[in-house]
């Protein structure tokens, strides 16, 4: 079974990349088991505190999605989020952690293929770096 | 106390997840009371064992396991109200479309399962009482779009009692219903049907009619929009004009007749169609000669009420509404760039299915006469070519357009009767005739109207000694067949109508991947939109036929009168709240709330913290991550519950 061991924490907000993965379960589109979905309100609510105390907890990945450009809910969460998170991202190398194993990313209500497809490349790149470590 | 309790859900979730394992593993959690495995949790004996559970065992917090939270998060909380508790003293957890559904192996689905639960049992103990306030509703509403769904919606609204502004962005109401002939299964005059109707609109004392008018700009929640709507200058005093159509009669410039589906010209100053609601011309600048560099006033001079005025400038109206419809209706397909093998539009007489329709019409350009338009001549063989652009893969089009099959059907019938000695040909996938009777009414086309279905794609199209030659697979018989025909009607594809995701984004609602609305649950919530108030009636969310139409309007319109009839409405809890004794005054929070949902608060000491203002709070948590100190946290959604669930999934 492909992700057996890899656990990932998903930070999805709740008006399109959780609802997307929904639209996924609809679909019954099959997916690695190592994912854990985190409702938020919205990508912007997402501290990136928060993703490196899934780091600091052991997660082998931290997702974050929400809204495309354009869609968010509340206007620019996904923006404000944006902004945060590719920080965060460049930060990571300093803290010793690969930057393969954090990705952000915009899924839609009704992307439910384009989710099961992220879950399924996402796992894949971190058992990647699990192996070349 | 901790009650937990797993849904089998059927066996929609204990097929893959052990949930009796679930169970067990839950009563083990710190502080659970009580955990228990139920065949439908959200069914009425569900419902009646939490209740039972909460009084025997004095539980205080509830966690269901189940189906998303976006599905069956209001009922539970209904239910922990019936039980006596505070409703937001529940957390749902996703063990249906993020577990069940989408793994295969049981042991791995149980331990996910498991890890879920007990990430919402650590996280639902810090949950606190939360109590929604309640807010004044405007008693107004917008429809967006004036066709059968937006005519049919802003008619039951009104009916009870609530105004509404109903806005179009052509010149006339009607929308596509009003371009048809005939409609089926029953062959009612399409225009006797939705004339009436138009009428009623412009004589309703409730409803306030916008035409050439679009929605420009949207803010404020449910119960209270504030919308700007931009009425297009159109040259035309529309209290002035009569409709008597001298300016029309006189333009010396020629534009397309988008009424009659560009099979004739009108002009730069027209009337929509002889029927339109409001009877009032309108100019259209880019063809106009006078907006063009020349010298023509001929319609000012000419018009005899004085109502053609070149200055006149857009109009940003602004009101308030209380809830918003949209009923923007559908686009139809341009086929001409994915069926190069059809003549990509360059053969006259290979038509659409919609210019067909205004060909029937005795209000269209041949006054109801079948004439091709090449020559003029009385076509005496027909072919009907379904699903062009629907259902086909290739031209990325995988969807049913819903209605071709019948609309083909009804053309077929309505060839007949005009021209008596006329063969009409379709070819078709499969014939889908699921309406009430539907299948009657196709099973007529071919038995009484003698029309000849081929069962079968075609694959090109092409002139032959002033015929058309259809040339496709007949999959029934096993072999090719090839029609000459005198015309040719492609049954092309329903899209979006254009425009139509820009107004979305504008109302902060989802369109799917096809681009047309999205519903919130195609049948728990079939006409609600993604943001709260906003509904869907018609062919803006899908393609559907007339009575469909009619019946999505109806509903949407009963959920704006429930949603505004008790004149107030309940806000949500879920809003942020200031710590004043950790916040720095640094108004981070501030710079990043969309909403300006923050204020300054002076405390009796003279120190400046951050106030959520909780009527324009909408519960993003966006300050909650931005603030330094963490004084500003999202009820729900504090980073106590957040880390709390971190901590959990990752034991």
């Amino acid at each position: 079974m492909p992700g057996k061991d890899v656990k990932i924490v998903g930070f999805l907000c709740n008006w399109c990349a959780y609802a997307g993965a929904d639209m996924a379960g609809m679909a019954r589109m099959e997916q690695p088991a190592g994912m854990r979905i985190i409702r938020v309100p919205c990508s912007g609510r997402v501290d990136p505190l928060l993703v490196l105390k899934a780091f600091q907890e052991g997660a082998d990945g931290v997702l974050v999605s929400g809204c495309h450009p354009g869609d968010c809910h509340y206007g620019s969460g996904n923006y404000l989020a944006r902004r945060r998170l590719e920080l965060l991202g460049r930060m990571l190398p300093a803290l010793g952690i690969e930057p393969e194993r954090f990705h952000y990313t915009w899924v839609s209500a009704s992307e439910g293929a384009r989710w099961a497809e992220i879950v399924n490349t996402f796992t894949e790149a971190i058992k990647d770096v699990d192996e070349g470590s | 106390m901790l009650g937990v309790f797993i849904c089998q859900c059927g066996t929609n979730i204990s097929a893959t997840v052990d949930t009796g394992a679930v169970a067990a593993a839950a009563a083990g959690m710190r502080g659970v009371a009580h955990a228990e495995s139920i065949q439908y949790t959200c069914s009425d004996p569900g419902q009646a064992a939490i209740g039972a559970a909460v009084r025997e065992k004095r539980l205080d917090r509830i966690v269901i396991a189940a189906c998303s939270p976006r599905m069956h998060e209001a009922t539970f909380r209904r239910a922990l109200e019936r039980a006596g508790l505070n409703p937001y003293m529940m957390e749902m957890v996703n063990i249906r479309e993020q577990c069940s559904w989408i793994h295969a192996d049981t042991g791995e689905a149980t331990m996910k399962a498991v890890d879920l639960v007990r990430k919402a049992v650590a996280r639902i103990r810090a949950h606190v009482p939360l109590q929604g306030g309640k807010t004044a509703a405007v008693r107004r509403a917008l429809v967006i779009g004036g066709g059968i769904a937006g005519i049919r919606a802003a008619l039951d609204i009104s009916a009870a009692g609530i105004p509404v502004t109903l806005v179009e962005k052509s010149p006339s109401i009607g929308g596509n219903m009003a371009r048809l002939d005939k409609t089926f299964p029953t062959l009612d005059c399409s225009s006797c049907i939705l004339t009436p109707l138009m009428v009623e609109i412009k004589q309703h004392d409730h409803i306030e009619l916008m035409t050439n008018a679009e929605v420009d700009d949207v803010r404020g929640l449910v119960g209270d929009f504030q919308i700007d709507i931009r009425r297009r200058s159109t040259c035309v005093d529309e209290e002035k004009c009569t409709g008597c159509m001298i300016c029309q009669e006189k333009c010396p410039a020629p534009a397309p007749d988008d009424f009659n589906a560009g099979l004739c010209q009108s002009k730069a100053i027209s009337v929509a169609f002889p029927q339109a609601v409001p009877l009032v011309a309108s100019l259209r600048k880019q063809y106009c000669r006078r907006f063009n560099g020349g010298k023509c006033r001929l319609c000012q001079k000419l018009c005899p009420a004085g109502a053609v005025d070149y200055g006149q400038e857009d109009e940003v109206v602004s009101r308030s509404f209380g809830a918003v419809v949209a009923a923007t209706g559908y686009g139809h397909y341009d086929w001409t760039g994915s069926y190069p093998t059809f003549g990509k539009g360059l053969y006259p007489d290979v038509i659409t299915s919609a210019q067909y329709e205004r060909l029937l019409s005795a209000s269209g350009p041949t006054g109801g006469l079948i004439r091709r338009p090449s020559d003029g001549a009385e076509p005496r063989q027909v072919a009907f070519v379904s699903c062009v652009g629907s259902r086909d893969e290739s031209a990325g089009r995988p969807q049913c357009c819903s209605v071709g099959c019948m609309y083909t059907a009804k053309q077929a019938i309505l060839t007949k009767e005009h021209i008596p000695d006329s063969q009409s040909y379709i070819f078709y996938i499969d014939m889908r005739a699921g309406g009430k009777n539907y299948e009657e009414f196709v099973r007529r086309a071919q038995t009484r109207y003698g029309a000849i279905f081929i069962r079968g794609r075609v694959g090109r199209i092409f002139p032959r000694r002033g015929k058309l030659v259809v040339m496709g697979t007949d999959t029934l018989a096993g072999d090719q067949v090839e029609i000459e025909a005198d015309l040719v009607v492609l049954a092309a594809g329903l899209t979006a109508a254009p425009g139509a995701g820009e107004l979305a984004r504008k109302l902060n609602i989802a369109c799917d991947e096809t681009g047309f609305m999205a519903e919130e649950h195609p049948k728990l919530r079939p006409v609600e939109a993604a943001a709260a108030g906003v509904f869907l009636a018609g062919a803006c969310q899908g393609p559907k036929d007339i009575p469909a139409t009619v019946a999505q309007a109806g509903a949407a319109a009963a959920k704006v009168i429930g949603l505004l009839s008790r004149g107030e409405l309940e806000t949500s809890p879920m809003v942020s709240a200031v710590n004043p004794s950790r916040c720095a005054g640094c108004f981070k929070c501030r710079d990043v709330c969309p909403f300006g949902a923050i204020d300054k608060d002076r405390l009796a000491d003279g120190l400046v913290t951050a106030r959520v203002i909780e009527s324009l709070c909408r519960g993003c948590g966006i300050c909650n991550a931005a603030c330094p100190p963490g004084a500003i946290s999202l009820n729900g959604y504090t980073d106590k519950q957040l880390l709390a669930e971190l901590v959990e999934v990752l034991r």
